[in-house]
């Protein structure tokens, strides 16, 4: 049955204010039940207080072949970090 | 003078409608058609055998004889059992399985919505947790009863099967009788009687939207609430008892 049935990629909000994460993927022949399935499947532990639920085919992935080009470049780059700043002792959180 | 047996008596019902039923969805477990569906049908089971721990609770301690739930569930004979016949039918197809559910989950939500506002305030806590869980219940079911009905044919067919067996079942879940009457009349049991239009209403929207026929309903199937059971309680419940009988001691 659920051959039939699209995949959906499941995306769990663990508590208010922070960002969906990626949990895993379910079955389910529509949105709706793409919805629920993601909440038997993957909150039933209190993992979650919100649900997004994506066809998997309708997620643009970028090409591992291309790796090299589109990531490589930043790994000299460490320039990009901010880690060359001197923090004053006040300001906290960072 | 509050009646202590007439109080037991309603704890087991409620307690005894959640325990069968958990215990026949959870002949699912690992024979549901994908693991989706397997875990809908599992976490339902451990919601209703939740439920069905805390209302045999208070069965037991109204009863004062020392019987805890565990007592109750598994060391109780056939006749002493007080659940609808519903519950005890068996799980046929998955059809069959999503017709019981959907008629069993919307009469217990407006059941335990109604429970609430109980003058017995262990009902009413545990109505109020309860009440929640098969919501959710009664809202997955019917979404299955209208995608299998406005499905395939033969997905139709199941599940206008499945509707149709359930259907003589339903007039027992809305039974009033003289136990029941007088805890209603105190505010403590749910007049089930006045549940029934908004059931009604209800079931047909889902059914109109599913396509599906209204059947007549039949002449009821009555007696699970005074200890007449169908053939298959006895064998679901053989199965259930099994282990603490033959260990009466056995533990974790």
């Amino acid at each position: 049955m659920s051959g039939d049935w699209p995949l959906w990629e499941v995306f769990i909000r663990s508590k208010g204010g922070l960002s969906h994460k990626h949990v895993g993927s379910v079955h389910a022949p529509d949105s709706e039940l793409a919805l629920r399935h993601a909440r038997d499947v993957y909150t039933r532990r209190l993992e979650g207080v919100s649900i997004w639920a994506v066809r998997s085919t309708d997620i643009v992935a970028s090409d591992p072949a291309q790796a090299g080009p589109l990531f490589e470049p930043a790994e000299t780059k460490i320039y990009r970090h901010p880690t060359f700043y001197e923090i004053p002792d006040v300001v906290k959180h960072i | 003078m509050r009646d202590d047996n007439a109080l037991f008596e309603y704890a087991l019902r409620l307690g005894d409608d959640s325990l069968i039923l958990g215990q026949r969805l959870g002949e699912w477990c690992g024979h549901a058609p994908v693991l989706e569906v397997d875990l809908s049908l599992a976490n339902f089971a451990l919601d209703l055998i939740g439920q069905a721990t805390l209302f045999l609770g208070v069965a037991g301690a109204v009863e004062g004889k020392g019987r805890d739930a565990d007592r109750l569930a598994f060391h109780r004979d056939v006749l002493a059992f007080r659940n609808c016949l519903l519950v005890e039918q068996p799980n046929g197809d998955f059809a069959q399985t999503i017709a019981r559910q959907f008629l069993f989950s919307t009469a217990q939500v407006a059941l335990f919505d109604g429970l609430t506002a109980s003058a017995e305030p262990r009902l009413a806590e545990i109505a109020a947790k309860a009440v929640k869980e098969v919501r959710y219940h009664a809202e997955l079911a019917a979404d299955w009863v209208i995608r299998l009905g406005d499905g395939t044919e033969e997905s139709r067919t199941r599940m206008v099967d499945g509707i149709d067996w359930f259907w003589r079942f339903v007039d027992e879940m809305f039974e009033m009788d003289a136990t029941e009457r007088k805890l209603a009349a105190e505010g403590i049991a749910v007049d089930r009687s006045t549940l029934r239009a908004g059931f009604d209403a209800q079931v047909n929207a889902v059914m109109h939207e599913a396509t599906l026929p209204l059947p007549e309903y039949p002449r009821p199937v009555l007696g699970g609430r005074r200890g007449h059971h169908s053939e298959h309680l006895g064998h679901l419940l053989a199965t259930m008892q099994f282990l603490p009988r033959t260990y009466p001691n056995a533990v974790w």
